[in-house]
């Protein structure tokens, strides 16, 4: 089942990156609106990871190299306007796959039916703040800018074929550039430029492959399960 | 940033419709830099668990309330008028099904 991992890792690992907001969101709103993402993600990671194995051992025992989400999903929540760039990249991209994963006669399609509204709505959240910081104050507009550029190296990866979902790659690409296009277009800022691909470009955490930060990350994700192993309350 | 958003963010009034047929039911308050993300903000506080099939929002500063100091003439002279309420009303004898 890669697929299931493939799409899993991505809804556990950005879930957790959201839930490290909490207690430190600029506002109390804005705080329950990113748990509230990242419990929707952490809903859909845990329905796909069953479908291919137990999901307590996925998620606590597995190692770094074991996992197989995009690398763009583990970068750190940097400011708040750099979590929406990731936010933006990210949910667009979702909901155009699940999208199409809905309509389709394969395992994920009751799956992906239901997340696909959940996601409509982090896509809609993630679409706002970008408006709100492109368009804003001086400084606004920089950060945002910033977090787009930093994070548009790792996009090109979201759109390497994974093994087992019935999908065209290619138009969902152009789906997504269209977009991401006419978002930033509104918001006055402008679409990166720079290499998403080859050399210069990040990718192959469909692989296990990961960036730096990611084994930190997953070791506080880890380490109670690891120190404690098989406690309940 | 200078100084707390929240300090500089308006406040707003969340009304929330909890089944069709039903008036909107004010839920409680939050902060908000504008009317479309004080709308989702609503959504994420006060409709998590299906409470509501549609939401207001209201400028706080846009609502005139009646003050505690006008309390008695605004409604003291209703406490003793009782046949203003259906039950002070005894239902005849011919009148059935109500």
């Amino acid at each position: 089942m890669t697929a299931a991992l493939a799409l899993g890792d991505d809804a556990l690992v950005l879930s957790h990156r959201l839930g490290e907001w909490a207690g430190r969101a600029p506002v109390l709103e804005e705080e329950v609106a990113l748990a509230n993402i990242a419990l929707d993600l952490l809903g859909q990671a845990r329905v796909l990871l069953s479908l291919a194995d137990d999901e307590d051992e996925l998620a606590y025992l597995r190692e770094e190299r074991a996992f197989r989400n995009v690398q763009l999903v583990e970068q750190p929540n940097g400011d708040f306007a750099h979590t929406i760039a990731r936010q933006l990249y990210f949910s667009t991209y979702q909901e155009l796959l699940y999208e199409r994963l809905a309509h389709g006669s394969g395992p994920f399609a009751p799956l992906a039916a239901k997340a696909v509204k959940e996601v409509a709505y982090h896509r809609d959240h993630a679409e706002h703040w970008t408006l709100r910081l492109g368009d804003g104050t001086d400084e606004s507009h920089e950060r945002m800018r910033r977090g787009l550029d930093a994070l548009w190296r790792f996009t090109g990866e979201l759109f390497e074929p994974v093994e087992g979902c019935e999908v065209e790659w290619h138009t969902l690409h152009d789906a997504w550039l269209t977009r991401i296009t006419s978002v930033l277009e509104r918001a006055t800022l402008a679409v990166p430029e720079g290499p998403r691909r080859g050399g210069w470009a990040a990718g192959a955490g469909r692989q296990g492959i990961h960036t730096e930060p990611f084994g930190r990350m997953l070791a506080e994700m880890q380490h109670l399960h690891r120190s404690h192993p098989g406690a309940t309350w | 940033m200078s100084g707390s958003p929240s300090a500089e963010w308006p406040l707003w009034e969340v009304f929330v419709r909890s089944r069709r047929g039903l008036s909107h039911t004010h839920a409680g308050s939050l902060h908000a830099p504008d009317a479309e993300m004080a709308l989702r903000n609503a959504r994420d506080l006060y409709t998590r668990r299906s409470e509501g099939v549609s939401i207001w929002v209201v400028p706080s500063a846009e609502i005139t309330a009646s003050s505690p100091d006008e309390r008695d003439p605004f409604f003291e002279p209703s406490a003793d008028k009782p046949y203003r309420h259906p039950t002070f009303y005894a239902i005849p004898e011919g009148v059935r099904h109500l």
